[in-house]
């Protein structure tokens, strides 16, 4: 049985499925009984989709027209 | 005056590279923040010259995502000439989740950990993962981000899949400890008048 320490280390790559059989279900096993570890996962996976959501920018118009603009003068790359 | 074959190849890539904008651009953003429309630039020329390499047109948004990463690390490696890794021991096995219940910054709060968070704009978010080194930041963003299978990425950086996974873990260790004191300098720790 792992503690704490071993699953807290592990929780981001068993939400990614990144571990192997056994380490998944020693992770399970304690999730099982350690409420403070479950906390502990669902904060995680709440800050996996707050880094894609939050790090995403739209294109800024003005960015966007200057890009196209170097691809209508492609002709003049060598 | 260009041959017509040369039109053909300029009006691929172009249809290529103008649906692939969007994408690449918020990749850019990402890896180097403010130089993400010169780093998308260069991409977009050094793709151009080596377009005719490119057999299979589905691996077209691949291979452009491949050029623009490259891009971007040459830039971060010319801002920071030596990228170091950080060891294990170094980020401890710090946790964002129990700091935040230890030192309790909203006592009034029975959503502390959302809370937390919630006092992050997107600019906040760029800045703190702009502070992480790019050895970190890269695989970060490309996982985590942009979707990107581990091995997929480890493919894109031509490292091995062990090192890949090694810096993400140190990666996301750093963007906890990072978010924690992005915050406690920014003033961030204190409940919002609702």
């Amino acid at each position: 049985m792992i503690a704490c320490a071993e699953a807290v280390k592990q929780l981001w790559e068993y939400l990614d499925g990144a571990l192997a059989d056994p380490d998944r279900a020693a992770v399970e096993e304690h999730l099982s009984f350690c409420r403070r570890c479950c906390g502990e996962v669902e904060f995680a996976e709440e800050l996996r989709g707050f880094l894609a959501r939050e790090a995403a920018e739209e294109i800024p118009d003005d960015v966007r027209s200057r890009l196209i603009a170097t691809l209508d003068e492609l002709d003049t790359v060598q | 005056m260009p041959s017509a074959e040369q039109r053909l190849t300029r009006e691929r890539f172009r249809v290529l590279a103008e649906e692939q904008l969007p994408r690449l651009y918020k990749l850019a953003q990402r890896l180097v923040g403010d130089d993400a429309e010169d780093a998308v630039q260069d991409a977009l020329l050094k793709a151009y010259r080596g377009f005719d390499r490119l057999e299979h047109p589905g691996a077209g948004p691949a291979w452009l995502t491949r050029i623009l990463v490259n891009v971007c690390r040459d830039r971060g490696r010319a801002r920071a000439r030596a990228p170091h890794e950080v060891s294990i021991e170094v980020v401890g096995e710090f946790s964002l989740y129990r700091k935040i219940a230890d030192e309790d910054p909203f006592p009034y709060s029975d959503s502390l950990h959302l809370d937390f968070l919630e006092q992050f704009g997107s600019e906040d978010v760029r800045a703190v993962l702009a502070r992480l080194p790019e050895l970190y930041r890269v695989p970060l963003v490309l996982v985590y981000v942009d979707g990107f299978a581990t091995k997929e990425v480890a493919r894109l950086l031509e490292a091995p899949l062990g090192t890949v996974l090694a810096r993400l873990h140190r990666g996301r260790k750093l963007f906890e400890r990072m978010l924690w004191e992005y915050a406690e300098e920014m003033g961030l720790l204190r409940e919002r008048v609702r």
